[in-house]
C-alpha cells in the first residue's frame, strides 16, 4: 500500500510539474464553461418566456441544467481520459525508467494501482472545477444535492473504468501518441455501442449495448444508484487493471 | 554472493544467453566482458529480476530470482545502460522517490540521500532538474540511485559509456571506492577498464561463457611462459635482424624469437622463454657480448585485449571478426 502511494505521488508530481495537469484543467474548464453557459441561458430565457405567458410550468434545475450538463461532462471526459493515461507506461518505457520500477522491490500490482489512482485523482480534480459553476446554482436556486452526488459517483466510476482501459493500452506501446489515439477510439466506441440497440434487436446488439459505458451511466445521472451498473463499472476497472498486469508481465518475457 | 547455474535466455529465434554458470564471492569487483550483443545486458537483467530466465537458475544472496524476486530486488542496486531518470524531477526528489521504492523511510531515507549525494559527488545539483543535467552528472545520479538502499550487490551496465575521459576516471575511482561495501558486477566492452578496476573477469561471447578467472591468472594462462621485448641497436649503424635472431635463439631456455620491427639499425625483438625460466639476464649478456647496444628490455605482458581476441576468436574463424570490429580502444 505504501508503495502504491509512493508511485501515485510521483505520478501526480509529474502531471503537475510537466504542466499536463494545468493544460487539461484549462481545456476542461473552457469546454465545461461553454456548456454551462448555454444551458443556463436557455433555462433563463425559457423561464422568462413562461412568466410572460403567465404559465406556471414547473421549472427544475436538476432536470434541465444539471442532468444534461453532467452528460456533457462524461463526453468531455472521453477527450480528457486518453490525454491523462497515454503517458502512464509509454513514457516509462521510452525513458527506460520502467527498468527502475521493475527492478525495485515493488509488486507490479502496486505500480499499476499507483498509476491508475494518480490518473483518477487528476480526473477528480477536473470534476472539482465543475463545483465552481454549480455553486452558482446553489446560490441562486435550490437544486437537489442528492441526485447530483449520485451523478458524480457515476462520473467517477465511468472515468475509473475508461482510465483502467487507457492504462492498459499505455503498456502496449512506447509511443504516447499511439497510446492516446488508440485509447480515444476505444473509449469512443465503448461510449456509442449503445446506439446499435436503436436499429437492431438481436442478441448481439444487446450484448454490444451492454458493454457501452454510456448505457450504464443513465441511472446514475438520473440520481439512482443501480447496483448492476456499479458492478459493471467495477468489473471493467478490475478487468482493465488485470490486463495491465498481464501486459506488464509479458513485457518482461518479451523485452 | 551470486551463483549462476546454466542460465539460459531464449527469444523467439535467438539464444541470447546460453547456459552460463559462474560464482561470485562477496566483496569482489567482477568485470563482465564481451563485445556488443554478447548477452551481457540480458544476463544482468536476469540477475536483477527484470527478465525471467528461460532455463537454469540464478541466486543472489541465497535467493532465487524466480522464486523470491522481492528479496533479490531488495539486495540489488542496478544501473541500466542509460540511467533510469525522470527528466522532470529534481535530483534530491528523485533519489528520495527511489529510496522509498527500495523500502527506506523517515530519517533513514534522508540520511541515505545525503550519503549517496556525497559519495557520487552530486550534492551541488540536488535542486536541479534531471533533464537539464549533463551526461556525466546523469550517470552519477544513476549510480547514486543504485547505492541508495545500501545493497549487497551492485550491478552496473556499462557505467562509463558515453562519458569523457575525465569522467571515466572519476567513475572508475568511484566504483573502486564503493568496492569494500558491495559486491560489484560491471559490464563493459572496453578492456582497459576491466584491467584497471576489476579483480575478476567473466568473458562472454555470443551468449556463451568463454572464460572466468582473475585478471592476473587470465594473463598468465593465455601465455604459459614469460615473454620479453628487446630493442637492440647496432653500434656501427648496421644490424642484420636474422643475425640477432640467430644469436638470441642460442641462449639457453629460449623457445622462440620473433623479429617484430626493424628501423634502420634498430630491431625490436620478442623473445619467449620456456615455462618457469628467467632468461632476461642471459639475453642481456648475449646482446652486450655480441657488441650491440641494448636500448630496452621489458617484459611483454599480454594485454587483456589480446587475451580477449584470442579467446573469442578461437571459437570459430568468423566469430573473431565482428568482435575485433566492435572493440574501441
Amino acid at each position: 500500500m505504501r508503495n502504491t502511494w509512493t508511485i501515485c505521488r510521483k505520478e501526480l508530481g509529474s502531471y503537475f510539474v510537466s504542466w499536463i495537469a494545468y493544460i487539461l484543467l484549462t481545456l476542461f474548464a473552457t469546454a465545461f464553461g461553454f456548456f454551462f453557459w448555454t444551458l443556463l441561458t436557455v433555462f433563463v430565457v425559457e423561464g422568462m418566456e413562461m412568466q410572460m405567458r403567465g404559465q406556471a410550468f414547473p421549472m427544475n434545475l436538476n432536470e434541465q441544467i444539471i442532468r444534461p450538463l453532467l452528460m456533457n461532462v462524461s463526453v468531455i471526459g472521453l477527450f480528457m481520459i486518453p490525454l491523462i493515461t497515454m503517458r502512464l507506461f509509454a513514457e516509462e518505457k521510452r525513458n527506460g525508467t520502467i527498468e527502475l520500477l521493475a527492478t525495485s522491490p515493488v509488486l507490479d500490482l502496486e505500480i499499476i494501482l499507483g498509476k491508475w489512482l494518480a490518473a483518477l485523482i487528476l480526473y477528480s480534480s477536473l470534476l472539482l472545477l465543475t463545483g465552481l459553476n454549480l455553486a452558482f446554482l446553489f446560490k441562486f436556486g435550490h437544486p437537489d444535492w442528492k441526485p447530483l452526488a449520485v451523478a458524480y459517483l457515476g462520473l467517477l466510476l465511468q472515468a475509473g473504468a475508461l482510465l483502467a482501459i487507457g492504462t492498459f493500452i499505455s503498456t502496449l506501446t512506447r509511443n504516447q501518441i499511439i497510446a492516446g489515439a488508440a485509447t480515444f477510439v476505444v473509449c469512443l466506441l465503448l461510449y456509442v455501442f449503445g446506439w446499435v440497440e436503436g436499429f437492431e434487436s438481436s442478441t448481439w446488439a444487446h450484448v454490444l449495448a451492454y458493454t457501452s459505458v454510456a448505457t450504464h451511466f443513465d441511472s446514475f445521472v438520473r440520481g439512482v444508484i443501480d447496483l448492476k451498473d456499479a458492478v459493471f463499472y467495477l468489473t471493467v476497472i478490475i478487468l482493465g487493471l488485470f490486463f495491465t498486469s498481464r501486459s506488464m508481465e509479458s513485457l518482461r518475457w518479451r523485452s | 554472493m551470486i551463483s549462476v547455474k546454466e542460465l539460459t535466455k531464449r527469444y523467439a529465434r535467438t539464444v541470447a544467453v546460453d547456459q552460463i554458470s559462474f560464482e561470485i564471492a562477496k566483496g569482489q569487483i567482477v568485470g563482465f566482458l564481451g563485445p556488443n550483443g554478447a548477452g551481457k545486458t540480458t544476463t544482468m537483467r536476469m540477475l536483477t529480476c527484470f527478465l525471467p530466465p528461460s532455463a537454469g537458475t540464478a541466486r543472489v544472496a541465497g535467493f532465487d530470482v524466480l522464486e523470491q524476486p522481492l528479496e533479490v530486488k531488495k539486495r540489488i542496486g542496478y544501473l541500466p545502460e542509460s540511467p533510469p531518470i525522470y527528466p522532470e524531477m529534481e535530483t534530491a526528489e528523485y533519489l528520495k522517490f527511489v529510496g522509498k521504492l527500495k523500502g527506506l523511510s523517515g530519517s533513514d531515507l534522508q540520511k541515505r540521500v545525503e550519503y549517496a549525494c556525497d559519495r557520487c559527488a552530486i550534492a551541488d545539483v540536488k535542486k536541479k532538474l534531471l533533464g537539464k543535467l549533463s551526461k556525466g552528472y546523469r550517470q552519477r545520479v544513476g549510480l547514486a540511485q543504485a547505492i541508495i538502499h545500501n545493497p549487497d550487490v551492485l550491478i552496473l551496465d556499462e557505467p562509463t559509456a558515453g562519458l569523457d575521459p575525465k569522467q571515466i576516471n572519476e567513475t572508475r575511482d568511484l566504483i573502486k571506492d564503493l568496492a569494500p561495501d558491495h559486491t560489484i558486477i560491471l559490464s563493459t566492452h572496453i578492456l582497459p577498464e576491466v584491467e584497471q578496476t576489476c579483480e575478476q573477469v567473466i568473458i562472454i561471447h555470443k551468449g556463451k561463457l568463454v572464460a572466468t578467472d582473475s585478471v592476473r591468472n587470465l594473463q598468465a594462462r593465455a601465455r604459459g611462459a614469460e615473454s620479453v621485448l628487446l630493442e637492440i641497436a647496432g653500434r656501427d649503424g648496421v644490424l642484420e635482424a636474422p643475425i640477432v635472431q640467430h644469436k638470441l635463439e642460442q641462449v639457453a631456455g629460449v623457445s622462440r624469437v620473433l623479429c617484430k620491427q626493424q628501423v634502420d639499425s634498430r630491431v625490436l625483438i620478442e623473445v619467449e622463454s620456456e615455462k618457469g625460466r628467467l632468461v632476461r639476464g642471459d639475453l642481456a649478456r648475449a646482446v652486450v657480448q655480441a657488441g650491440w647496444d641494448l636500448n630496452e628490455l621489458r617484459p611483454a605482458a599480454m594485454s587483456l585485449e589480446e587475451i580477449f581476441l584470442q579467446l573469442t576468436g578461437s571459437e570459430s574463424g568468423e566469430a573473431g571478426k565482428p568482435a575485433t570490429k566492435e572493440l574501441p580502444r
